[in-house]
């Protein structure tokens, strides 16, 4: 009897809640860290970019607009659906990165431990950031802060998952939408990911994660006028500076690449949510 | 319009040296620069006094002068760096008349704003920044949040000491020093700052004015010595700016250009809304980057809200700055006033029709009467680009939705204005409003306990309050 026949994945994009293809029809060969191959996955293009974009966009003012308790139960959702796959998340790390079943276990956990983390934020980050202001006046003064928009996100390139969570929770529990380009050798993680996100109440549009290399693909959204931010992660230098520069064009937010590497099981503190929100002051006259 | 007769400030309390250095490290010093340059009086175009546009030489001397004096400064304890904030609040109040009198010389604004409105501020901000010095680990950015290091600063022409008192309060406070560049038309207020250091006893090269232009400007941002970049000024700069700093680890906040909607709904209190409107635009000639430039009303009540408008600003009176009746004053700079009128122009030749109250303009020096604009398309230049002069753009809505839609519909998301008596609509129209301020029932409030910054391409960074300070600490 012959052995069966294993049936293999296809790795594609997740553009606006979907699964499509590149639309060059363009894919790369991945595979693990000692050089087997895994898969074919996707590689984005410019217009694909462009497409989840134009998602991320699109789903802006319902994931900003929804209460922050929603976004927090949404975000506890990922997480439990992320428990859920552990198994399958720790050989897709074990594949990736090279390590024993049990540290890929430890990772899948960790993950699932900042999505639970970040979950929480969602309706204490405005207590933490915001006030109301004493002004030398008649006047109702109150601060408080509010998502940047859509947020391009080139994810780091190791700590598969962890990192990802990482770049992509804080982003998105304060209410904004985001393009991730995921790791460029080790994508498959990120894309199961996506299937995870596909299944956890997330608006389609809210996280939209590309494949293919960062080097291409980065720019165009970096010089992209309707992306608000980006968030340079996991850019190696020069791309950091191109990208830099490109931002300039309509002020986005940028967040630098870090200058040690970053420990993406540490506690991550706030830094990652407040780099992507903007403060918003309101007055108003007090009188009879 | 009742005649008043003239009731001019006396500039004899204001002592202008005919030509100034820079002040580096504590001293008056004598530029490598040899460009000169002079700084007119735009009421008069009479010329005050000359100045040094400094070059990369200058800002070298400067920046090296800040460095060596970010090694003590930063180690003085919190509560003394506070001391020496608050006697610089005090000096800043003790000589409040004079320094209004010589920002309404340099500037054009009436001395009506800048005796009740930049000095008061002026001085408040820094008596607040004083109070946080030794306050940092409660500040929300960890038990010991450590100074940036050189901080420079580019400022404007519009409210001059008042963006100096926005970049260096809070620089001071955190525990760095500074470079600063005032803006090339209007640097005598920073230079009589520079004084006030002197006579505060602040340590040498804790705070440095290089005066100059763009090029001045541009090497002090470039820098390697400088670790903090803080400007506020066109959105267009702060575009160059940014692409420069691009590879550093330089921080950097931007404060940019902004065209904010002044919204008022059908129910709005229509006299207050029309002093709101008034503030809003006529305040400052314009010169404010979040001037509330388009007018967004209610289409039921139109017409009502424009004939009270032209009413009120028929009572407006333009003339000499230092006239304390007066209360539109003098466009900063000839370049300024040709910018003003070029889109005025592209106003009236894309078909939008142009209004000024009766207004006698005088004989010397750059003037532009307040202009309203009826009938403006969204795709209108002098509805999409900032005018930064006394013209006001209207357009028209019939639904809150509309109104939203259209106030949204720029690039920049500096400040908005919402004119409504009805609670809820407020607050709905306040939380999807893109912008950084929303001043409802009110407009042009500024405080130095309350944040101010932009959204989009308005910039980044918050000045003022608590979040002031993160764009001078290590965090």
């Amino acid at each position: 009897m012959s052995e069966r026949l294993a049936v293999r994945k296809t790795y594609k994009l997740f553009i606006g809640g979907a699964f499509p293809r590149s639309e060059s029809g363009r894919s790369y060969v991945v595979t693990s860290s000692k050089g087997d191959f895994l898969a074919n996955a996707s590689r984005a293009s410019r217009k694909d970019a462009r497409d989840a974009v134009s998602a991320a966009r699109k789903a802006f003012p319902g994931w900003s607009g929804a209460t922050a308790y929603n976004r927090g139960q949404v975000l506890y959702r990922v997480a439990e659906m992320l428990e859920g796959r552990r198994a399958q998340f720790a050989a897709e790390i074990a594949d990736a990165e090279g390590v024993g079943a049990r540290k890929a276990g430890e990772l899948v956990d960790a993950a699932v431990d900042r999505l639970v983390w970040y979950a929480g934020w969602s309706d204490k980050i405005g207590a933490v950031l915001g006030s109301a202001n004493p002004v030398a006046g008649p006047y109702f003064n109150l601060s408080s802060p509010e998502p940047t928009g859509v947020v391009a996100v080139v994810a780091p390139p190791l700590g598969s998952l962890a990192g990802l969570v990482g770049v992509i929770a804080p982003v998105i529990v304060t209410g904004n939408t985001c393009v991730v380009i995921a790791p460029e050798r080790a994508p498959l993680p990120s894309i199961t990911l996506a299937e995870v996100l596909a299944t956890s109440d997330v608006p389609g549009g809210v996280v939209n994660i590309l494949t293919g290399s960062a080097a291409e693909i980065a720019p165009w959204l970096a010089g992209h006028m309707d992306v608000n931010a980006v968030d340079l992660a996991g850019a190696d230098p020069d791309l950091a500076v191109t990208c830099e520069e490109l931002a300039a064009e309509n002020l986005k937010r940028v967040v630098r690449p870090p200058a040690a590497p970053v420990d993406w099981l540490a506690d991550p503190g706030t830094d990652r949510m407040t780099a992507f929100l903007e403060t918003k002051t309101v007055w108003h006259p007090i009188g009879t | 319009m009742f005649e008043y007769a003239p009731a001019p400030e006396s500039r004899d309390i204001v002592d202008i040296k005919p030509s100034y250095g820079l002040f580096i490290n504590g001293e008056w010093v004598e530029p490598q620069s040899e460009e000169r340059h002079k700084t007119v009086n735009p009421a008069t175009e009479e010329v005050l006094s000359e100045i040094v546009w400094a070059g990369e030489a200058d800002v070298d001397r400067a920046v090296e002068a800040a460095r060596k004096a970010f090694a003590t400064w930063s180690a003085v304890p919190g509560s003394e760096r506070a001391k020496y904030i608050f006697r610089i609040a005090r000096i800043i109040q003790e000589r409040s008349r004079e320094l209004a009198v010589l920002e309404s010389l340099d500037n054009g604004k009436p001395i009506r704003e800048s005796r009740d409105v930049d000095l008061p501020l002026v001085a408040a901000h820094f008596f607040y920044y004083a109070g946080w010095a030794d306050k940092l680990s409660y500040a929300g950015f960890g038990p010991d949040p450590r100074p940036l290091g050189v901080a420079g600063q580019v400022i404007p022409w519009n409210f001059p000491l008042l963006m100096l008192a926005w970049k260096i309060a809070p620089a001071l406070a955190c525990g760095n020093t500074v470079v600063l560049k005032p803006a090339e038309t209007t640097p005598l207020t920073a230079l009589a700052f520079a004084e006030i250091c002197r006579q505060a006893d602040l340590p040498p090269g804790v705070v440095n004015i290089v005066t100059g232009a763009g090029e001045t400007g541009s090497a002090l941002v470039r820098h390697p010595g400088v670790d903090k970049v803080a400007f506020t000024g066109s959105t267009e700069v702060g575009r160059l700016i940014a692409r420069s700093v691009a590879g550093s680890r330089k921080k950097l906040t931007l404060e940019l250009g902004g065209k904010a909607a002044n919204i008022v709904f059908e129910d709005a209190a229509v006299d207050q809304a029309v002093e709101g409107i008034v503030n809003g635009i006529f305040f400052n000639q314009g010169h404010v980057c979040c001037a509330g430039s388009r007018l967004l009303v209610q289409e039921s009540v139109a017409e009502e809200v424009l004939d009270a408008l032209k009413r009120r600003l028929a009572t407006l009176r333009m003339g000499d700055p230092l006239d304390k009746n007066t209360d539109i004053g003098a466009i900063n700079s000839a370049a300024q006033l040709a910018k003003i009128r070029e889109l005025s122009e592209a106003g009236e030749s894309e078909g939008a029709e142009r209004w000024s109250p009766p207004c006698p303009i005088p004989d010397r020096g750059f003037w532009f009467p307040p202009t309203v604009f009826t009938g403006v398309a969204q795709s209108h230049r002098i509805a999409r680009e900032e005018i930064f002069g006394p013209v006001l753009s209207v357009l028209t809505f019939r639904t809150p939705a509309e109104a939203i839609e259209k106030a949204n519909n720029t690039p920049y998301g500096l400040s908005a204005g919402v004119w409504t008596e009805k609670g809820s609509l407020m607050l709905w129209a306040a939380s999807r409003l893109r912008a950084g301020v929303v001043w409802s029932n009110t407009f042009n409030r500024f405080d130095p306990a309350s944040p101010f910054g932009g959204f989009k391409e308005s910039g980044y960074g918050r000045e003022g309050g608590r979040h002031g300070l993160e764009a001078y600490l290590a965090v």
